[in-house]
């Protein structure tokens, strides 16, 4: 029986301690400086938005933990001594390890910009950035949001909620422009002016400006406009939360670099979720992945390297979701910002310009590449499956109506969907009667 | 808003409007030979012709006179001329033919103040959420901030003030007269002679807030067209089956059965009165006790085995159709905690049990009355009386579990107490759904997040989440299908379902889908 310490208790530090657990009969110690208990960050915004209590995103009751021998540590670790195993902890205590697992997290970025330490300058990240916004938005009249991504459309919607005026720059000329594709970009950046967001492309923050309190009073935009504000938000990506490992002889780079067995240079230190730089991307995919999934399939992954059952990196198709205001977004493989060589695709939207669905295949195979969807849903194990299996557009569409996972009585519109799609591809595909999925799965 | 909670101060003080005078004349109609000789010169000496200045006065200075006489007879052991009609049923009819003053004088007035404002009221109130609370979609929007609905202070006032109400109603129905009263204008478009009964005042509030509350439910939900379809469907159940028709089988001398209402929930199914009166209303009647039958052994656990017990609970149930319309505001109170989720085994399922050994005993007196009519002590079993079984049961089920506790408590407990923790159809439902059945709600591959909305919402107290997150589909005894886990997630993870029973649990492992690296269930 070993002793393995987690630092980090988010989804990658809390998934890879319940299936050690599962495991082996291993002492587990989690520590964190966040909060006492695992939380789902993605849903910070809904206690803000008084959807949700903050006991309410936690997933496990207090006796989880306990049952299950995981010892949980409210503590900041400040230093790694690799050489015994031990840990250096702010209080002054010392923990050793064993193993010793970093799932540290991230931080939001900041650029260097003037002023980016005011008061009522803040990310959404942690707990404490929550705390931190209900202390901030009790004065607040106006908030600029700087960055075009997930975090700040969540940040412009919370703040809606309490009647705080929000006005977004964008770098970019279109909304969360890396990641989606043109169409899909303008249809989200139109839901979010609909939401009275004030959405402004082509914009980058040059100064935040103090009040004699040391309180942020202004922005100036690089193209000089000045815009009076209370709270400005950091919402410009994240990037790993590593500081206090640099100088323990850890190998860090942006993140903590890694092998596809989430190995460090050191021996029994691993590092797993958005704190974790593998040395190069697995599967073409980023080397750093800053998501719920990642987090959660690499802590699964490495609790069997832990306990004996070695197993490198292997996600399976990516996947992902978000929801922007009203508008619910899955995707399935990949569908790039700017296609790739050899790729061919097709984008349908609903008249509604709320709806919409734009797939991507290989030209010259006809393999089904990637899918992304806005205001329906989709099955995730059938595209799972049909991804592993190398299916061509052709299935995907034809099954079109088994893969959809909308509630019961919702309008449909795959036969819109297919109409168009034949129209514009000249092929002559027709939909598949809705099967019951399982049967297809053992087909 | 304002109009709301000014027809509904006007409701509230209906009972302190009026004064009560008896006369002698009311006194000879209303009163049976045995209570008039026993009560009448009692009654002439300090009663008749008193102006009382509130029916609550009235029925205090009545019942005493009653009960010390009743009492006096009972030493006596005069048992002949003991009256056993219950108090506060004699005491409401005295003082509904007694009554002077507004509330019977302006009955369609105070109809229209009460009522009337109240759905105006609401109405405006719940329109203009359309235009304030922005585009089509989840709008839970400071549900926790808002001292109505976090069990704050207004929160507990509704709670007080929805228990009073059930509890005169239940128990002291004479003091709320007047509001009984002013639903005579409506009763009498059924019978016109007849008077509004307590039932009728309280089927009339329950089917106005279900209408008025659903029309909220389809005005937050109208993105979600399960969530329209099926409360316009449960509203309309209410209305036609438990209000209309229940009203209009008597303008046909028919009896007023609420056709959907099934045992185990309508307990006094095999009441010997209800047989009685079943069998007194020649065919109908006799085919409404077939259909009773057939409802509750057939038609139940058939549905509920390909729809899952929501097309009862959620699509056709009064209790469940308050619950979804009225308490949709309070859903989220509903305890998620493991302990109460044991606690919720026991109880629904120790209400089960009794309900079932409840009707044994009453079905063996009716049986007997109908076939040994001449058998002395035809209500004793074991010992015990039939009698005393079902009064227990319909006191402490029927009127304090189901009526105070469970809708006076939306506010604190969520809106579904009943229905979790005693109805005894949703337990027999709820052992066909859990073991045979082709309902699940299918969780969608690995995109779970573990926000905790669908745990939060869930009225029945179900820790969606707990399955979601790990790729398991969700069957338990206790989902009623309402779709609001599915409604709420943000990511499109939830989605009820009926398709075959095999594989119906989904994954059952720990792992969920987006890892290639291993499986540990296969």
């Amino acid at each position: 029986m070993s002793k393995v310490v987690i630092i980090g208790n988010g989804v990658a530090g809390i998934t890879a301690a319940r299936h050690i657990r599962k495991l082996s009969d291993d002492e587990i110690v989690v520590i964190s400086a966040e909060s006492d208990y695992f939380f789902s960050r993605t849903a910070l915004m809904y206690v803000f938005m008084g959807h949700m209590r903050f006991e309410d995103i936690q997933p496990y009751e207090a006796w989880f933990w306990e049952k299950n021998r995981i010892d949980l540590k409210n503590g900041l670790v400040t230093e790694i001594i690799t050489d015994n195993k031990t840990l250096l902890m702010s209080n002054g205590e010392t923990i050793n390890y064993d193993k010793l697992i970093l799932a540290t997290g991230s931080k939001p970025n900041k650029f260097g910009w003037p002023g980016q330490d005011l008061k009522g300058v803040q990310g959404l990240y942690s707990k404490q950035d929550l705390e931190s916004i209900e202390e901030n938005v009790k004065a607040a009249k106006t908030a600029v949001l700087i960055g075009g991504g997930l975090i700040g459309v969540e940040l412009a919607e919370m703040l809606i909620t309490r009647g705080v005026k929000v006005i977004f720059l964008v770098r970019e000329n279109n909304f969360w422009g890396g990641v989606l594709p043109k169409e899909e970009s303008e249809l989200i950046g139109r839901h979010i002016k609909k939401h009275h967001v004030d959405l402004r492309f082509n914009e980058e923050l040059d100064e935040i400006i103090a009040d004699d309190n040391g309180r942020v009073k202004e922005i100036r935009t690089k193209k000089g406009e000045i815009i009076p504000c209370e709270i400005v938000g950091l919402t410009a990506g994240v990037s790993p939360n590593v500081d206090f490992i640099k100088g323990s002889g850890i190998d860090v780079e942006r993140g903590v670099v890694i092998n596809t067995f989430f190995e460090t240079n050191v021996q029994d230190v691993y590092a797993i979720g958005d704190c974790a730089q593998f040395k190069t991307g697995v599967d073409g995919r980023k080397n750093i992945e800053q998501v719920w999934y990642t987090g959660r399939i690499m802590g699964e992954t490495l609790a069997q390297t832990i306990t004996g059952n070695k197993k490198a990196y292997t996600p399976g198709p990516w996947f992902n979701s978000a929801k922007f205001f009203d508008i619910e977004y899955q995707t399935y493989g990949w569908v790039f910002a700017k296609m790739k060589e050899g790729e061919i695709d097709f984008y349908w939207e609903h008249k509604s310009g709320e709806i919409a669905l734009h797939i991507v295949w290989d030209e010259s195979t006809g393999l089904f590449k990637g899918i992304n969807v806005f205001g329906i849903r989709l099955r995730h194990d059938l595209f799972d499956k049909w991804l592993n299996e190398s299916a061509s557009i052709e299935t995907v569409m034809q099954n079109l109506k088994t893969a959809n996972f909308d509630p019961e009585f919702y309008r449909l519109y795959e036969e819109e969907i297919i109409n168009a799609f034949n129209t514009k591809t000249n092929l002559n595909i027709q939909l598949k009667p809705k099967s019951w999925w399982r049967n297809l799965i053992t087909n | 808003m304002g109009l709301f909670l000014l027809a509904l101060l006007i409701f509230t003080s209906l009972p302190f409007l009026g004064t009560v005078q008896l006369t002698e004349k009311v006194m000879i109609e209303q009163l049976n030979e045995q209570e008039l000789g026993n009560l009448q010169t009692r009654l002439n000496e300090s009663l008749v012709g008193k102006e009382f200045s509130n029916s609550i006065s009235f029925s205090n200075a009545f019942e005493d006179i009653f009960n010390e006489i009743n009492e006096e007879l009972k030493a006596k052991e005069d048992w002949d001329n003991v009256m056993w009609t219950p108090v506060k049923d004699i005491s409401l009819k005295l003082v509904r033919s007694s009554t002077i003053g507004p509330p019977v004088d302006n009955k369609w007035l105070l109809l229209f103040l009460t009522f009337g404002l109240g759905i105006i009221g609401s109405l405006i109130y719940i329109l203009s959420d359309l235009k304030l609370k922005g585009p089509p979609g989840i709008k839970n929007d400071g549900i926790y901030h808002d001292s109505a609905t976090n069990r704050g202070w207004i929160g507990i006032l509704t709670g007080v003030w929805l228990v009073t109400f059930y509890i005169l109603l239940y128990f002291n129905p004479s003091t709320i007269a007047n509001m009984i009263a002013i639903a005579d204008p409506l009763k009498q478009l059924f019978i016109p002679t007849e008077q509004a009964s307590k039932w009728f005042l309280y089927g009339l509030l329950y089917t106005t807030s279900m209408t008025v509350m659903g029309i909220r439910m389809i005005i937050k939900y109208r993105h979600n067209r399960y969530q329209i379809v099926r409360t316009i469907t449960v509203v309309l159940f209410q209305i036609i089956f438990a209000f209309l028709l229940v009203e209009i089988l008597p303008m046909f001398d028919l009896p007023g059965k609420d056709l959907k209402n099934a045992w185990p929930l309508d307990y006094y199914f095999l009441f010997e009165w209800n047989v009685q009166n079943l069998f007194d209303s020649g065919n109908f009647g006799k085919f409404i006790f077939v259909w009773g039958i057939v409802l509750s052994i057939i038609i139940v656990p058939t549905m509920v085995y390909f729809f899952g017990k929501r097309w009862y609970c959620s699509w056709v149930c009064g209790c469940g159709g308050l619950a979804e319309t009225l308490g949709d505001p309070y859903r989220h109170l509903s305890n998620k905690k493991m302990w109460t989720w044991k606690m919720e085994r026991w109880m629904i399922h120790g209400v089960l049990v009794f309900a079932i050994i409840m009707t044994i005993f009453t079905g063996y007196l009716t049986y007997n009355v109908f076939n040994n009519p001449e058998m002395d002590g035809k209500e004793m079993l074991f010992g015990i009386s039939a009698y005393d079984v079902r009064s227990w049961y319909g006191f402490l089920i029927g009127s304090i579990f189901a009526g105070v506790i469970g809708t006076g408590f939306y506010p604190i407990l969520g809106s579904r107490s009943w229905c979790r923790f005693g109805c005894p159809l949703a337990a027999y439902m709820g052992i066909v759904q859990r073991f045979k059945s082709r309902f699940r709600i299918t969780t969608n591959g690995g995109q779970c997040i573990s926000c905790g909305n669908c745990s939060t919402y869930c009225e029945q107290g179900i820790d969606v989440r707990a399955y979601a997150q790990k790729g398991q589909n969700i069957v338990r005894s206790s989902c009623v299908g309402c779709g609001v886990c599915s409604a709420v997630c943000p990511r499109g993870v939830l989605k009820l379902e009926n398709g075959p029973e095999e594989g119906r649990f989904g994954n059952e492992g720990p792992i969920v889908l987006g890892n290639n690296g291993f499986k540990l269930n296969q």
